[in-house]
């Protein structure tokens, strides 16, 4: 192939000169080429290497069929493989290599692949590699690993931006052919709001590579004309760059804007792609057709490409596929390229394979001396990296005729990827020869090509009236259609799906698979055409065969002997074209994956040099390290032992609090905890625990009644929202007649743990002495509802989670900030110590609390030694599921406390209990270790567990086996409270 | 013909003409001692695993499409054995070990590919359950190690390590975890079962079961009435409508479960990982395609495909984990129909009918199951007893209160 | 998939939390109740389905079909009368 450029002719700036490189090769284009009509301007036959046998290939079409040209965009972290040379935008700098090929493009040594071919036919994977089996992972595998593959990807952080934004509209037109033009003006004028979705980065489809007439001008001066209409239509919006992937329920549609160029580096800030998500009330899709190619021997050597590809790089981009051109047709498509190829000065010659085409074809080639051969078919290809001869056969002679670029023509493809993407099939034409979409996604109307009425006159007509009854369908009244005068002739053709001849033919170029391996498919009965793709791997490429797909179909229905709609039709799924994962990611990455939920003492606790853990969604502090800390267990030892000696403030604003009131919020609260709640006094707050319907242990928390009928509930900070919802819904499902209503105030409060001997001291000097602290004015579990100054409501309560003497202060959010400095400044005196996550866990663990650990989804209250919490007195949720016989087995794990025997010795939550003297095995597995903690009070390693019949087993001794660490140590069971097991400091 | 180095030769030098179907086609007999429904991965292993090692006479597999064309032709290939309770462990155990000598098995290279699974952990809290996870292996005689943050840095050194939402802090590491080509599964189960003379019918649905006096006596299908000693019920996905012809309820909702493939690449990464702070999880085909998938869409469905909020938070998480991935392409995307059960454990079992035996339940993970629960469906079949391994796979449990809910979520299917 | 909300118009199917079968009633009886945690009708076809609107705190009643995922009636939970 040795393409070149026209002096005139195409809609480039031949005034707009652009640098580019290919495989390091220094190259020029235009403005308003694309990389592959620049590459075949400057006569670079030579695009890729195929993906199994590594054949040489060329540019085979214009648009996101192409199969051969994938090439690699950019250096470094900004590398883009697999990108189709025909679809990218030429601009300036353009840096371009070729793939799949080593050492160059021109030499590859894959190549012996090639050589190989008759071996590694269609499945020859599955018959061997199996012998020894030993090998397959050694051997084979990572051979196969390195020789498959395209392009090779950078591996390195994307350093680009990407976005995530919404739409919605009553129209979204897909594709702007004349179809899509003409429904977006009928329907944009009659005032609906219309989006037109373009994949190309201009305006105008199948218009831009013909030479049609329109009305009184040429489609040129129509496309011109409509565009500018459309352009000042405020309620029109027209995208270029947009790729609909695919069509999801309910008129939403995924569509992948390019912002910048492929290839090119967007600027500071901006992003380089965004994801749409439209909203369509209606949609239209005038995605147009692709051509089909025909199949015979040698027809993947460069040089051979589409006939409407030929023509695209003619009148779109002024340059000619070769010197001297053959057109191979079964439909009058073909001749339409020889006429154009001649007009251009290109010398052309038409090989049919119908034995009689209409007269006026004839005519005109007769007239313009353009040579025709009809009944012919195409046997042979030569030339070594491209096209030099062909040899061509009919019924009575062969015959070698020199040139170095063929165009094929077999007929059209609908676009009608889209239209299966909700599982529906298109159906099979006969007279069009073609699938046609038949049952559509709700909402969507096609127009044009993609009907399979391949004319310019019908697109226009279509695609007016789908647009009009598109906008009716919305409420708005749209303008009769005035027919339009096209100047395309009815074409015609008889598809022929594979030619015979010596050597490969090749069906789908990209994977190299050829008639031979559907015949293969064939004689092993993969015969339906799932099993026909997923044997052969046909249509499985970057171009999800939208050249081969439907031909691999009708030669395997050849085969069969039957029609190929008995051998099944292709379902496409999104998306459409490949796309980008990071455009689909938005901007959910690195720090921003999920949002940060921040305390409004978070900056108070970062002041304090404070280190961050994630819980869920939010940060929280989870020790403070004082200069001279080199262990994070030096800091929480002195964490601990300051709660217990002194005292201690710990943000516990993240923990879910939900507000409960109503008239029926006691007998509310009765069947969503399995303890009563009805009967806890105004003032009081009692520990709570909630069971899911299935008798499991859902959460717990606490349950303050503030008032006669207003309860405060807490929740883990783990289950909040689960917990909202799962309240609501007994509320609104199972009990709708209960006068009650929920909020959740998680985050209007912020709450602040004051723990120690010394918390009471120091919040009455914080709080003032016209609040009464006393045991009697606020005994342990009391809540009470303060005012701090004027205007500022609090709440305090008397729980403790560490075991001390404690309380919890909430204030409005907008005050944490200054309240927590305000403890803090005040505490100085107290020496008190901001504490975090880990010392409150060492606390709650030598108290015996269960928490996150053992609040697992697979335990239950008895499990937990809270069997007692379990009101008789009521109904539940959970109440009866939890009586099943396994649930109440003797022998299920419960909770009880270890300490190892030996004091040095490690101990770790996840370890599994083995009786000593027995085999590690499954068999005399009898709990597991769930949580573990060095407690600086006892001075040893303390944990929590469930085990087997545990609390009748205390002072027992058995092994707690991790494996994994390679640990196995002899622990003894003990009571699960190692600190103050009587309570006596609780009441400080 | 078998497939040998000699076979292999011989078909070079004849232009591959020497093969034959590699299952026959053949028209339904009137009656048949064990009738198989669904001809999936798991209704193909279970006829190969009857026909292998049991007696039970005549046997067919009916497939309402064509074989393969369930679930096992639409997951993300991954095998493991990486189970914490009882009731799960030793069962992929022995399905794993299937695995390991299933292409000797069936004259088939079904490209099992043991390159590891590594699950990544990003809080203390889920270490502590990897540990117990990881010990729980080690006891059943399951391969398991846990790594540190460094450990995985090593192993997996382009993931987000330095500015992840969050951090990667360690792993739990199974070796002997890995993938398999899919449709060769089916492929070669249907084969090997097909030479031992079962019968595999494509294109027959079954639309009825015939029961007389407590007893199953046939199928009705769409290629006419089948009669039948015993009945076994394998359609993953469908499972419930298959019951329901029985009169059976059963502890499964139907979802569907998206997956993904990018467009193939050179190497990029060499093991199975799953992100722990999101729903991903992601693989390389040997043909350069990533594999990955996340989670359930979460509605019933039986629709094949899924939306996209769901492609989106699977992406989101393929980011944070691996920010590489924004310049790779997604390929394409499809959906499969999942047997979500109650407690995310599958069911072996009798069924209250006579005769009527039930496979399903197998959530998102039946694809790794195929052929220990084959091997264990053949079993029961056989034998009217479960399997040892298989033994707490039963419909029972939900009653008595024996879960296997290996998440703790209780009994809501889409959080499974 | 866009569900419509009776409060707040059609919204997307992000702002909802999907909760299965709205067939089932919390019964009354000790014996039906593992019934009711565990056993589905699961149809392939109109499904009456919990979805909790989470903007406003609505849990809906959902008609809606599990194969082509078109959504029917939608009636707030709370609104149903006993046993419907």
């Amino acid at each position: 192939m040795s393409g070149f450029r026209l002096d005139r002719g195409g809609i480039v700036d031949r005034t707009a000169p652009l640098d580019f490189s290919f495989d390091g090769q220094k190259l020029q284009g235009f403005s308003g080429d694309s990389l592959a009509s620049a590459l075949l301007a400057n006569g670079v036959g030579l695009v890729g290497r195929s993906f199994k046998y590594h054949r040489p290939r060329g540019l085979f079409g214009a648009g996101a069929e192409e199969p051969n040209a994938l090439v690699t965009l950019g250096t470094g972290d900004r590398t883009e493989p697999n990108i189709r040379a025909t679809t990218v935008e030429l601009t300036a700098q353009l840096r371009a290599v070729s793939q799949n090929r080593w050492p160059s493009l021109a030499f590859d040594v894959m190549g012996i692949n090639n050589v190989l071919s008759d071996i590694l036919a269609a499945g020859f994977y599955y018959k061997t590699f199996m012998w020894p089996a030993a090998l397959w992972e050694k051997l084979y595998e990572p051979l196969i690993r390195r020789a498959a593959g395209l392009g090779k990807a950078s591996n390195l952080p994307d350093p680009d931006r990407y976005e995530q934004a919404n739409l919605f509209c009553d129209l979204l037109v897909i594709g702007s052919g004349p179809a899509g033009l003409n429904a977006a003006l009928a329907a944009g004028r009659a005032g609906a709001r219309v989006i037109v979705c373009e994949d190309d980065f201009i305006f105008g489809g199948r218009l831009l590579s013909e030479h049609y007439g329109i009305g009184k001008g040429t489609a040129s001066q129509w496309l011109a004309a409509c565009l500018a209409e459309l352009a000042a239509l405020p309620n029109v919006r027209m995208m270029a760059r947009a790729t609909v992937f695919g069509v999801y329920d309910g008129g939403s549609y995924g569509v992948v804007q390019r912002l910048v160029p492929e290839g090119v580096v967007p600027e500071a800030f901006h992003a380089r792609q965004c994801l749409w998500r439209i909203v369509a009330r209606q949609s239209l899709l005038a995605s147009g057709a692709i051509e089909r190619p025909l199949v015979f021997a040698g027809n993947d050597r460069p040089g051979v490409m589409l006939g409407s590809a030929v023509r695209t790089y003619l009148t779109r981009y002024g340059v000619v596929a070769g010197k001297s051109l053959v057109v191979h047709c079964s439909h009058d498509e073909g001749w339409t390229t020889a006429f154009d190829a001649h007009a251009a000065g290109i010398e052309t010659c038409v090989v049919e394979t119908r034995d009689s085409v209409h007269a006026d074809l004839i005519a005109k080639a007769r007239r313009l001396s353009v040579r025709v051969v009809l009944g012919a078919r195409i046997i042979d290809t030569s030339g070594a990296q491209g096209l030099t001869r062909i040899t061509i056969a009919t019924d009575r002679y062969q015959e070698h005729i020199d040139c170095d670029a063929v165009a094929v023509s077999n007929g059209w493809n609908p676009t009608l990827h889209l239209t299966c993407h909700h599982n529906n099939k298109p159906v099979w034409d006969e007279q069009r020869a073609c699938f046609v979409p038949q049952h559509l996604p709700q909402g969507m109307r096609i127009a044009g090509a993609v009907t399979g009425a391949f004319s310019l006159g019908e697109a226009l007509a279509q695609g007016w009236r789908q647009g009009a009854a598109a906008s009716e369908d919305c409420g708005f009244k749209a303008g009769a259609y005035e027919a339009l005068s096209c100047s395309d002739d009815p074409q015609e053709g008889r598809p022929v799906w594979s030619v015979a001849g010596q050597g490969k033919a090749f069906i789908d170029l990209q994977h190299d698979v050829t008639s031979d391996d559907v015949a293969l498919a064939h004689r092993e009965g993969y015969r339906s055409v799932e099993h026909l793709k997923r044997y052969t791997t046909l249509g499985m490429g970057t171009d999800q065969g939208k050249t081969s797909n439907v031909t691999g179909l009708a030669v395997m229905a050849g085969l069969c002997g039957t029609s190929i709609p008995e051998v099944g039709t292709t379902v496409f799924r999104p998306p459409y074209t490949p796309i980008a994962i990071g455009a689909l990611a938005g901007a959910h990455r690195d720090k921003y994956f999920r949002p940060t939920r921040l305390s409004a003492a978070h900056q108070w606790a970062a002041d304090q040099g404070a280190v961050f853990v994630e819980t869920g969604l939010w940060l929280r502090a989870q020790y403070f390290p004082k200069a001279g800390e080199s262990h994070w267990r030096q800091t929480v030892d002195r964490e601990v032992l300051a709660v217990r000696a002194g005292v201690g403030l710990c943000d516990v604003s993240t923990l879910g609090k939900i507000e409960v009131q109503g008239r029926d919020a006691a007998a509310f609260l009765d069947f969503v905890y399995c303890n009563l709640m009805s009967t806890l006094p105004v003032g009081r707050t009692r520990y709570g625990l909630m069971l899911r319907e299935d008798g499991f242990v859902m959460d717990d928390g606490t349950v303050s009644r503030l008032g006669d009928q207003h309860y405060l509930i807490s929740t883990t900070t783990a289950q909040a929202v689960m917990v909202m919802n799962h309240l609501d819904f007994c509320h609104q499902v199972h009990q709708p007649a209960l006068d009650v209503r929920m909020v959740s105030v998680t985050e209007r409060w912020t709450q602040l743990a004051i723990a120690g001997p010394q918390s009471r001291a120091l919040l009455q000097r914080a709080l003032g002495p016209s609040i009464d602290l006393s045991d009697e004015a606020v005994p342990y579990l009391a809540c009470r509802e303060l005012e701090l100054a004027k205007g500022l409501a609090a709440r305090l309560f008397r729980v403790s989670f560490s075991g001390e003497l404690a309380y919890e202060l909430a204030v409005p959010a907008d005050y944490g900030d200054a309240v927590v400095r305000h403890l803090a400044q005040v505490g100085r005196d107290f020496g008190l110590t901001p504490y975090g996550t880990e010392a409150m866990g060492v606390m709650r663990i030598e108290k015996g609390h269960v928490a996150g650990n053992e609040l697992n989804g697979t335990t239950t209250a008895r499990d937990l030694g809270l069997e007692k919490m379990m009101s008789r007195k009521k109904d539940f949720i959970g109440r009866v599921m939890a009586q099943r016989p396994d649930l109440l087995a003797q022998d299920r794990p419960q909770l009880v406390g270890f300490r190892t025997v030996d004091p040095a010795a490690r101990m770790t939550a996840g370890a599994h209990f083995l009786p000593l003297g027995q085999p590690a095995v499954i068999d005399h597995d009898q709990g597991y270790m769930t949580s573990v903690a060095y407690s600086p009070h006892c001075g040893s390693l303390i944990g929590l567990g469930l085990l087997q019949n545990g609390p009748q087993r205390i002072g027992e001794r058995v092994r707690a086996y991790d494996a994994l660490r390679g640990l196995d140590t002899v622990v003894e069971i003990v009571s699960p409270v190692f600190v103050d097991p009587k309570g006596e400091r609780l009441h400080g | 013909m078998r497939y040998s180095l000699a076979s292999l030769l011989l078909n070079a030098v004849s232009g591959q003409s020497r093969w034959s179907p590699a299952w026959r086609s053949p028209d339904p007999a009137t009656h048949y001692d064990v009738v198989i429904v669904g001809g999936g991965g798991h209704g193909l292993a279970t006829a190969h695993y009857l026909a292998k090692h049991h007696h039970v006479g005549r046997i067919a597999v009916l497939e309402k499409g064509y074989v393969g064309s369930g679930n096992v032709g639409r997951n993300t290939t991954i095998i493991r054995s990486n189970y914490l309770l009882p009731g799960n462990t030793a069962f992929y155990e022995l399905s794993l070990k299937l695995w390991e000598g299933l292409e000797q098995d069936i004259n088939f290279n079904a490209m099992v590919s043991q390159r590891g699974v590594l699950n990544l952990c990003h809080t203390d809290a889920q270490r502590d359950a990897y540990v117990r996870r990881g010990n729980a292996m080690r006891l059943n005689g399951v391969d398991a190690e846990l790594l540190d943050a460094d450990q995985v840095r090593a192993f997996v050194p382009f993931f987000n390590f330095d500015n992840a939402r969050f951090p990667i802090k360690g792993g739990l590491l199974q070796k002997r975890g890995g993938t398999v080509r899919h449709d060769a599964v089916a492929w070669g189960y249907a084969r090997a079962a097909d030479r031992r003379g079962v019968d595999i019918i494509q294109h027959c649905e079954v639309t009825g079961l015939r029961i007389d006096k407590g007893k199953v006596t046939g199928v009705e299908t769409t290629k006419g009435f089948i009669g039948a000693g015993k009945v076994a019920l394998a359609g993953a996905g469908h499972s419930s409508r298959l019951a329901a012809m029985a009169g059976m309820r059963l502890p499964i909702e139907s979802h569907v479960l998206q997956a993904f493939v990018s467009e193939a690449l050179k190497p990029m990464i060499d093991t199975v990982v799953t992100f722990g702070a999101g729903h991903f999880y992601v693989s390389q085909s040997d043909k350069g395609g990533l594999v990955f998938g996340g989670d359930i869409d979460g509605y019933n469905s039986y629709a094949q495909r899924g939306n996209l909020p769901v492609v989106e938070d699977v992406m989101e998480s393929a980011m944070a984990l691996w920010p590489a991935l924004g310049r790779v392409r997604l390929l394409r995307s499809w959906g499969g129909v999942m047997d979500m059960s109650m407690d995310g454990s599958p069911i072996i079992d009798k069924t209250p009918v006579g005769n009527l035996y039930l496979n399903a339940g197998w959530c998102y993970g039946g694809f790794k199951a195929t052929p220990g629960s084959g091997y264990c469906f053949a079993h029961l079949i056989a034998n009217d007893q479960p399997h040892p391994v298989a033994d707490r796979l039963l419909l029972d449990r939900f009653s008595r209160g024996a879960l296997i809910d290996e998440k703790g979520v209780g009994a809501q299917p889409n959080l499974h | 998939m866009r569900l419509p909300c009776p409060y707040c118009g059609e919204r997307d199917s992000r702002e909802f939390t999907y909760r299965g079968d709205a067939g089932l009633v919390r019964p009354d009886t000790e014996e039906a109740m593992a019934d009711y945690v565990y056993l589905r009708d699961n149809p392939l076809g109109w499904h009456k389905e919990y979805w909790l609107h989470t903007v406003c705190r609505t849990w809906l009643v959902v008609e809606r079909h599990t194969q082509t995922h078109a959504p029917g009636a939608v009636t707030a939970a709370r609104s149903r009368r006993a046993g419907s």
